[in-house]
């Protein structure tokens, strides 16, 4: 077994240890801190394919400022344990089993059809951040600029939504 | 050298987890952040086809720009939700996904 699989397997079995800890912690805070855990072992398997500028990426934004927003909304709002209501008889009966299928599903249409794939680089081989950046503002340049807009739609959207009411 | 499958394979686990997290979940903010879970299950995969691309190919990046949208179109959605749930949670004084109910029969 070499450094890379070890690497790999050690930061996989990671991901999915806080995402199951995601779904059984009780308070969403403890959620909120399992999905950091995912998020900066997803970071390491970015730069373990050579990815690092979305390595980079995926710390400042999403480990940074995406969870420190949801930090900040469970504290503003002083979200408390969850508590139990009774589950429809679907998602009581059919969610485990149907998640279950899909995941099958998905796993297996993967190994099918990835084995034939081509391994990707180890870490000698980064992917260069120039090359990144200058097919983002010449190949991509038109969705890169309506990013903008999005980013300032949802800013103004925040903000109408959560302003309190004139009373 | 990790095969590219084995990428794919945790990334379709995350998104399994993602799923039945959104499903088993009452409260809204987790809800929300199963739906980050699966964004980021598929953000791996994305990476990990554009790493198995041929060097030579002119789309080899196309992956992971294709991963930074994701980021920022999840960066604006996690705002304007976060600003729904608030909304949500002082009209109804409550964060269960049960108790909003006013469409439901």
């Amino acid at each position: 077994m070499n450094a890379p699989l070890i690497i790999f397997f050690v930061l996989a079995v990671l991901a999915v240890i806080g995402a199951v800890s995601l779904i059984l912690q009780k308070h969403p805070i403890h959620s909120a801190l399992s999905l950091i855990v995912v998020m900066v072992a997803l970071a390491g398997l970015y730069l373990l394919l050579g990815a690092e500028f979305v390595a980079a990426v995926q710390i400042i934004v999403y480990g940074g400022a995406i969870m420190v927003l949801f930090v900040f909304v469970i504290m503003l709002l002083n979200a408390g344990e969850e508590e139990r209501t009774d589950f429809s008889k679907l998602a009581k009966f059919g969610g485990l089993p149907l998640a279950l299928a899909l995941t099958g599903l998905l796993a297996a249409t993967m190994t099918k059809h990835g084995a034939s794939l081509p391994n990707p680089g180890t870490a000698g081989t980064l992917a260069p951040t120039a090359d990144l950046s200058t097919a983002l503002f010449t190949t991509f340049v038109y969705p890169f600029e309506l990013t903008s807009f999005l980013i300032l739609v949802a800013i103004m959207g925040a903000l109408v939504l959560a302003q309190r009411e004139k009373s | 050298m990790v095969p590219t499958q084995y990428y794919l394979v945790l990334s379709a686990i995350l998104f399994g987890l993602g799923v039945v997290a959104f499903v088993f979940r009452r409260n809204i903010i987790t809800i929300f952040m199963s739906i980050e879970l699966m964004l980021n299950a598929v953000n791996l995969s994305f990476v990990a086809f554009s790493q198995a691309m041929p060097a030579a190919n002119n789309h080899k990046l196309d992956g992971q720009i294709f991963v930074l949208f994701v980021i920022v179109v999840a960066a604006a959605e996690a705002a304007v939700g976060l600003g729904i749930i608030i909304v949500t949670a002082r009209n109804r004084q409550s964060l269960n996904v049960e108790r909003v109910n006013l469409l439901k029969l």
